[in-house]
């Protein structure tokens, strides 16, 4: 137990995926303007983050132990191919939770979270459970930064910030702050052990 | 991922300036120029953040990981503009990403073999090329509609343009981070690291400094072209009542 709670404090604050290993920053620039949107999207990516899990699992069990150089492109083919089926079956089962996700389905799988994080499975070799829990912690990491982000950014609307930071350099130093913020939890490991 | 809406929407960084402008015929060279600087992939298109953060903290990282995303580029470029006629459309994209993992493969294990520190200091970055927006974006938007040979010059050109960038990022951050550049101590033993250069933190604001410059250098020309057009004006009202 001690074990999986450290898996999931690990990927979700102190090797947090946007704020410490630059991953999924795409999403983190673009989508983080409102707050309810930058919530969707990390939902999205909580519920995608766990589906690759399960996937990535059954792939190293039973498919890639032959074949491991194969592993990077099975991994974004079965990806990609299990994002589309899903984003069809959510669609015919509950047209509300469709238009709530909506485009962000898609455009997670091009996301480098995703990928990275079934690499970082396959590397550290996580069994079903172990990877779930890594999974739902990251993805609750990437949310808990955009959430974070976009709160920031909306009170940022009502500055009044110099003409030649407006845009993507604001964004940037946010996020070095934030990043900042975030390097604090690294004492949080090696203290409880 | 409904592939091919995946890319009619722009969702990687800011990205989708000119996506939906017509564009003039362009001369061979201006295929190859244009991505080093004017439009730099991810200086000025803002494509390419994850690994432009991830692996800058040193130079010799930043240049290993810019030869290995040149080489995907222009491998994929040449073998998608050489094959586009037997892709439909309907698969383009799933196909250009299998392209482009293939030879992410390639560089993976060639970069294993040559440089084992760097690829384990480089981690997963090196098989997350695949997902670079920069590389998919080129296949989508040039390659699968030019030829072989147009297609190479213009991945020469947004790869030359993503390492001017990666080299940019990368000396800053290891000059102040490390004192160093490649290596060589450069400000003697006296000088005091800024170790926050080389954290997560220093990548965002090393970044955001570059965009604070460019930025300002753009407007200034701005302003300055303003300017002088007004002047023109003013020389024009004066000479007119002069008359």
């Amino acid at each position: 137990m001690g074990d999986l709670a450290w898996i999931f404090f690990s990927a979700m604050v102190v090797n947090n995926f946007t704020l410490a290993l630059f991953l999924g920053l795409c999403p983190f620039m673009g989508v983080s303007g409102r707050i309810e949107t930058a919530l969707r999207m990390g939902l999205a990516n909580i519920f995608v983050l766990t589906l690759t899990s399960l996937s990535v699992w059954v792939l190293n069990r039973f498919v890639l132990e032959t074949a491991p150089y194969l592993r990077l492109i099975a991994f974004i083919v079965v990806i990609a191919s299990l994002v589309q089926i899903v984003e069809m079956v959510i669609k015919k089962v509950s047209p509300t939770l469709f238009r709530q996700l909506g485009i962000f389905l898609p455009l997670i799988t091009t996301n480098c979270a995703i990928l990275a994080l079934a690499i970082f499975t396959t590397a550290r070799g996580y069994g079903l459970v172990e990877g779930l829990v890594f999974a739902v912690g990251a993805g609750f990491g990437l949310a808990l930064a955009l959430v974070l982000m976009a709160s920031i950014r909306v009170n940022m609307d009502l500055a009044d910030v110099p003409g030649v930071a407006r845009g993507l350099a604001l964004v940037l130093v946010i996020a070095g702050s934030l990043s900042l913020a975030f390097m604090g939890f690294a004492g949080l490991l090696s203290s409880s052990g | 991922m409904r592939l091919d809406a995946a890319t009619e929407t722009p969702h990687c960084g800011m990205a989708g300036h000119g996506a939906g402008r017509p564009r003039r015929a362009t001369t061979a060279t201006e295929d190859m120029l244009r991505g080093v600087w004017r439009e730099n992939p991810v200086l000025v298109q803002t494509l390419g953040l994850c690994p432009m953060l991830a692996v800058t903290n040193s130079v010799a990282n930043a240049m290993v990981m810019s030869v290995a995303t040149f080489f995907v580029l222009v491998c994929s470029s040449l073998l998608v503009a050489g094959v586009k006629g037997f892709i439909p459309r309907e698969v383009r994209i799933s196909s250009f990403i299998l392209i482009i993992a293939t030879f992410v493969t390639v560089a993976d294990m060639s970069l294993e073999a040559l440089v084992p520190d760097i690829h384990k200091a480089l981690g997963a970055f090196v098989p997350l090329i695949v997902v670079n927006c920069i590389i998919l974006g080129r296949q989508e938007a040039f390659a699968s509609k030019h030829t072989v040979g147009r297609a190479g010059l213009d991945a020469i050109g947004m790869g030359a343009g993503f390492t001017v960038a990666m080299l940019m990022m990368g000396a800053v951050r290891e000059l102040l981070g490390s004192g160093s550049f490649l290596g060589w101590n450069v400000f003697g033993p006296s000088f005091e690291p800024w170790v926050i250069m080389i954290l997560p933190p220093g990548g965002f604001l090393t970044l955001a400094f570059i965009h604070l410059t460019l930025t300002w250098l753009h407007q200034r020309r701005a302003r300055r072209t303003a300017r002088a057009a007004l002047g023109e004006v003013a020389e024009v009202a004066v000479a007119g009542r002069a008359v």
